[in-house]
């Protein structure tokens, strides 16, 4: 196993993991603080045969991706929240025409431009539901430098194995701290399957028993149709209301029947706690501090860290908030995966730490928020 | 020193601290350590104070920013007031000699860093490194095998030469002032 070790942005580290997953093309519109990625982007991708394409705006960056992913390529991009917002109608194209991708927001205090070099983490249920009508959605979040790197190619091998775009979900504070990182060689590549009948007997949207397609590449002599309509297993449209059931379904499902090997989550001292903390992000990283700092004080507490966010840990939730005297849920928005926790935390109390002044949420505050309640409680 | 040690180093944009944060934090990974740097960034990077952070610890660093530094240094009387009171205790405070002390709240180390460079080293640009030399010699946060080591990595082709000597003076002005400061 190659060992290089590195010191590097989070940001940086996402290229890299990116690189190190097989991507070769990247379009994008740069904006902070996701800029790092492009920049890197544009001098690492040329060198090794890649593509790095500076478009004119963020429509024009997914449809590119869109493109690329259909010629063949692992494809990429990243973004913030204003970019992310316009990149949801073509996220939709890439979901119906089952076009693996990879998008990255690199999430910053909004709304609108908001306070553009500041962190949050309000863009969860954007992630989720951003772009229209029914649809699955894998996004991972990173706590660390190393996360980055990793779940970057993560992020590339369930995009290519579900035929999905993925969104990685970073923020400001893990996409511009530095750290350690190795760039490690152990995880395995996934790439996306081809088909294996005669290119006349393709059919671009027959899924067999995972309901995930075989995919085969525009300029190969696989010849197919991709369309953003209503279609069938041909790929050309068909707009009876038995089609439009069974490909919402599997679009759908291709995605949930396989959480187990989409669900990435840590648990740090859980096997006891009284007091459950849910997070993830850079607020993740706050809550382990204050882990360690209730334990030092007598106070039974752990960390659900959900790196995986969409499809959300619904059984994991379960199993620990059961556990649990109280459920904290620390978030850079004003209450976004709450909402979930709550649906699965069997009756235990839920409690938010929300902030939103764009700085972090510090230990201390969590501290003080889960002594205020185990009190109550 | 505690397990988790808390550097910032404040200054004016331009003075190189934000790489003198990232050159020390590779010293402590060299060292076996762990270390997150962050810095100001945005139009809050220019101008005015900016500031780079490191935290250094034998341990995993769970919270990636500066609570109360251990450690402050500042090259600029406007960071030195901004800055000065967030401080621990039992911290250190490593100023430039032409910053003016007013009622420091904890230890206080003044030297002549910016001077050092322009005259001795000749170039005012390598006084960050001298910055980290004399922090260095006076915290002993990092070894100085390391640091040398890690200053040789970052710095541009063909300036090593120069930042070798930048660092070396550093050294001894920290040094010296230990030397004072246990002869008291």
């Amino acid at each position: 196993m190659t060992q290089e070790i590195k010191f590097l942005q989070g940001n940086e580290a996402c290229l890299e993991g990116a690189l190190k997953a097989g991507a070769r093309f990247y379009a994008g519109y740069p904006i902070t603080p996701s800029s790092e990625i492009a920049e890197m982007a544009s001098q690492r991708l040329p060198a090794i045969g890649g593509v790095f394409i500076q478009m004119e705006d963020e429509l024009g960056s997914m449809a590119a991706l869109v493109g690329a992913s259909m010629a063949g390529a692992k494809a990429f991009t990243a973004t913030s929240g204003p970019g992310f917002s316009l990149m949801q109608e073509n996220l939709g194209l890439a979901i119906m025409t089952e076009a693996p991708c990879v998008v990255i927001n690199v999430q910053r205090s909004g709304p609108s431009t908001g306070l553009a070099t500041k962190p949050a983490q309000a863009d969860v249920m954007q992630a989720r539901w951003g772009t229209h009508g029914d649809h699955a959605i894998i996004t991972l979040c990173p706590t660390s430098v190393q996360e980055c790197y990793d779940l970057m190619i993560y992020a590339f091998n369930f995009s290519e194995r579900f035929r999905t775009p993925v969104i990685f979900l970073s923020d400001e504070i893990v996409g511009h701290m530095r750290e350690k990182v190795v760039l490690r060689d152990d995880i395995p590549v996934v790439d996306r399957a081809f088909p294996q009948c005669e290119p006349n007997q393709y059919k671009p949207y027959k899924a067999g028993d995972d309901k995930v397609p075989p995919m085969a590449y525009f300029g190969s002599e696989f010849i197919f149709h991709a369309s953003s309509s209503m279609h069938d297993e041909t790929g050309y449209p068909n707009n009876t209301s038995q089609n439009a059931d069974k490909v919402i379904r599997r679009l759908y499902e291709k995605i949930y029947d396989h959480r187990d090997e989409i669900s990435i989550t840590k648990e740090f001292e859980t096997e006891d706690a009284d007091v459950l903390f849910i997070s993830f992000g850079a607020a993740a990283r706050s809550a382990r501090e204050a882990v360690k700092m209730l334990r030092s004080g007598s106070i039974k507490a752990g960390l659900l860290q959900i790196n995986t966010i969409w499809p959300f840990p619904d059984e994991k939730v379960k199993r620990l908030a059961l556990r649990a005297k109280v459920v904290l849920v620390p978030e850079m928005n004003l209450g976004q995966i709450i909402n979930e926790v709550i649906k699965f935390s069997c009756g235990t109390p839920v409690f938010g730490i929300n902030k939103v002044d764009s700085t972090i949420i510090t230990p201390l505050e969590i501290v003080n928020k889960a002594k205020e309640v185990l009190q109550n409680a | 020193m505690g397990e988790r040690t808390e550097i910032r180093l404040s200054g004016s944009g331009g003075q190189g601290l934000i790489l003198a944060g990232i050159i020390l934090a590779e010293a402590a990974i060299l060292d076996g350590k762990n270390a997150v740097q962050s810095q100001s960034y945005g139009p809050e990077a220019r101008g005015g104070a900016s500031r780079a952070e490191v935290i250094i610890s034998d341990s995993p660093i769970d919270y990636p920013k500066v609570m109360q530094p251990d450690i402050l240094l500042t090259l600029t009387e406007e960071a030195f007031v901004k800055y000065k009171d967030n401080i621990k205790s039992n911290g250190i405070i490593i100023i430039d000699s032409s910053i003016r002390k007013s009622e420091p709240p904890v230890k206080i180390v003044s030297l002549p860093i910016i001077e050092t460079a322009n005259k001795s080293v000749g170039k005012v640009i390598v006084a960050n490194i001298v910055s980290l030399g004399a922090l260095i010699a006076v915290t002993k946060i990092v070894s100085k095998k390391s640091i040398e080591e890690a200053v040789m990595d970052r710095v541009p082709k063909g300036t090593e030469e120069l930042n070798r000597k930048a660092l070396y003076a550093g050294f001894e002005l920290g040094e010296f002032q230990q030397k004072q400061y246990k002869n008291k």
